[in-house]
């Protein structure tokens, strides 16, 4: 396993928006995370890219366990040695996520210099290299061109080329597409995708379009207000969800004209995290919650198959 | 750029023609007859209307300002009424030191406000934040005149570290660049500190971060130059209230320079050297802005597309 996060919590001062989350990546898979808005994907961005000290927060139990070492025990400054070489991250607005003054193709260039020790003309080789490779026309131009002059799609291409430019292991990319129109949307994911497979990349994807992962993950990791409600391989995930919400999820891919990060079909929304609800988190908006729901957590428990799931009433009792 | 700095240079022209209206108007409208001065008391009506037909004071307002302007274009800005000698000259001899301790007051105010307000930013909510936060809140309320006399009696009088007044060496630049220059400082301080802890808190940071840069870099290389920018606006803007402060305490330190130049003048009803120094005052003001946005455009790519 490249990556595998096991019961990971976390905190940001006294409130804990995520517990007991355990995943695992391996080389040449997509993994993808999903759940509504304010669920807690972008925190599991933040912990294993080991920025939660930017936001305040901080990683209070579990491991991170990425090539056999435990990322939640590393210092700052070791961190810094995995951040950008061995694990980048691909952002969700591409319009925001480029230093808005300085040109695209030094953007870039820094990473093969400062983690490769390239010099600045290979560097910049290498640059123009992997942009065309990303099918960006025009590479050499593009490198001289300020984000504003780019379009959209062009933009998270290059932070793509951001990701790529340092060689790493894995990618963690926070909703790559939303900020995207649909066509792009497309070309983005089958580009992840791709260099997936040809690089033997790991990749955790996440996202709140269940059509995204339908189209491209291997796993499927579901998380309803910070907590797992069921990992699975996407392929049987799909088939037979077990979990209610998991099932309403794929009830409800998103098609045209809906307003993202939002689950139509089931009422309501993600409690907010002072206002986690008692026993399962989901139980007031499923609609197979008993009294038990209310009252009790469901565990996560090992699936016979694979995968693990939390519920104490799944849609299919036979696999629990 | 070129196309830019044209357009910028060429907008010029009609703030430069109002303002030149402005200028003459405010003169001629105000009370206070200039040949008074130049009459011994009880002269002749005879005398009068010749003095005043030697300075073209008979004339239409229309006209003498058209005479002024004319003449003003081909450098000419008319003779002293007070001290008979050309006005070009005057000003010739003030601007240099005007011009020194405006810039020397401004690079001050800069690089002390900016060092002032990256350190609060750093260390915001910790004690050295609070100390210098407090310090400049302190500073942008004391007036700089009466600063400016604190100083002297201060470092002047009773230390004896710099001289009471005058233009004579480094030394009697110290205390008169500090009394303007530190209302900008404290300005600059507030504006970079708030700057740097917006720009540090924008999305493409934490981009950066992901990249692996290391935090000074972080700092220094992307968040410093965003946290410029504003401070360039403001400075372009108060390059005028700088330059206001250089009047002042010219004054008050009793230096050469077009403020000191144009005190005089006023108390003398000496209106060509009064219009000059106005004019110099105003052009700096046109100038100063125009620069600040000059730098801004440098700094901004953004900038120069909205503008081209
Ligand atoms: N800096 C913070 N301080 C306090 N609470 C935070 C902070 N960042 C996130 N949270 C809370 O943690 C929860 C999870 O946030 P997170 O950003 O991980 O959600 P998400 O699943 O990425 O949602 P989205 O789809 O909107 O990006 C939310 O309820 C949010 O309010
Ligand atoms: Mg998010």
């Amino acid at each position: 396993m490249l990556l595998s996060v096991e019961d990971l919590s976390v905190h940001i001062g006294v409130i804990n928006p995520l517990s007991d989350l355990s995943f695992g990546v391996d080389r040449g898979q997509i993994l993808g995370l999903v759940g509504e808005s304010g669920s807690g994907k972008s925190l599991t961005a933040m912990a294993v890219m080991g920025l939660l000290p930017l936001i305040g927060g901080r990683i209070s139990a579990g491991r991170i366990l990425f090539d056999g070492t435990d990322l939640a025990k590393l210092p700052e400054a070791a961190l810094r040695g995995y951040r950008g070489r061995r694990i980048a991250l691909v952002t969700q607005n591409p319009m925001t996520a480029l230093d808005p003054v300085v040109r695209v193709g030094r953007q870039v260039d820094v990473m093969g210099r400062m983690h490769l020790g390239l010099s600045a003309d290979e560097a910049r080789r290498r640059t123009i290299e992997l942009l065309t490779r990303l099918r960006i026309p025009e590479a050499q131009a593009v490198c001289e061109a300020y984000p504003h002059q780019l379009s959209g799609g062009m933009k998270q291409r290059i932070v793509i080329a951001i990701a790529l430019a340092g060689e790493p292991d894995l990618i963690v990319a926070d909703e790559p597409t939303t900020a995207l129109d649909v066509t792009v949307q497309a070309q983005i994911i089958h580009l992840l995708g791709e260099l997936v497979r040809d690089r033997g990349l790991g990749m955790l994807l996440i996202t709140h379009d269940m059509g995204v992962v339908a189209q491209v993950c291997d796993q499927v990791a579901v998380l309803y207000a910070g907590r797992l409600a069921e990992s699975r391989p996407a392929e049987a995930l799909f088939e037979h969800p077990l979990h209610p919400y998991t099932s309403a999820l794929i009830g409800c891919i998103p098609r045209d004209g809906m307003a993202p990060g939002s689950l139509h079909g089931i009422a309501g929304a993600v409690p907010s995290v002072a206002r986690y609800p008692a026993g399962c988190r989901f139980h007031p908006r499923c609609p197979r919650a008993g009294e038990i729901c209310a009252r009790q957590t469901p565990e996560l428990t090992e699936l016979t198959g694979a995968g693990r799931l939390a519920c104490h009433f799944p849609l299919e009792g036979t696999h629990g | 750029m070129i196309t830019y700095l044209t357009r910028r240079l060429l907008l010029l022209i009609p703030v430069f023609v109002a303002v030149s209206v402005v200028i003459f108007l405010i003169l001629h409208l105000i009370p206070g007859d200039p040949l008074d001065n130049l009459l011994r008391v009880g002269s002749s009506p005879e005398k009068r209307a010749e003095m005043s037909a030697r300075y073209g004071l008979d004339r239409p307002l229309v006209v003498q300002y058209g005479i002024w302007l004319g003449n003003l274009l081909q450098g000419d800005l008319g003779t002293s009424i007070a001290s008979r000698r050309p006005v070009a000259s005057l000003i010739g001899q003030a601007l240099p030191h005007s011009l020194l301790l405006g810039a020397l007051a401004l690079a001050f105010s800069t690089l002390a406000g900016v060092a002032l307000g990256v350190a609060a930013a750093i260390w915001r909510d910790r004690w050295a934040d609070r100390l210098i936060m407090g310090g400049v809140l302190l500073g942008s309320t004391l007036p700089s005149f009466w600063m400016g006399l604190l100083f002297i009696l201060a470092f002047s009088v009773q230390l004896g570290w710099f001289p009471v007044s005058g233009a004579r060496g480094w030394e009697s630049l110290v205390l008169p660049v500090l009394t303007i220059g530190l209302g900008g400082t404290a300005l600059v301080a507030r504006v970079a500190r708030v700057a740097m802890i917006d720009a540090a808190e924008r999305d493409f940071v934490l981009l950066l971060h992901a990249k692996g840069m290391p935090p000074g870099r972080i700092r220094l290389n992307h968040v410093l130059r965003h946290a410029m920018i504003p401070v360039v606006t403001i400075l372009s803007l108060r390059i005028g209230w700088i330059l206001g402060g250089a009047v002042t305490v010219e004054y008050v330190f009793a230096r050469p320079g077009l403020g000191t130049t144009l005190i005089k003048a006023l108390s003398q009803h000496d209106y060509p050297v009064v219009q000059a120094c106005l004019l110099m005052l105003a052009m700096a003001v046109m100038l100063g802005t125009l620069l600040g946005d000059v730098v801004q455009a440098l700094m901004d790519p953004r900038v120069r597309r909205e503008a081209a």
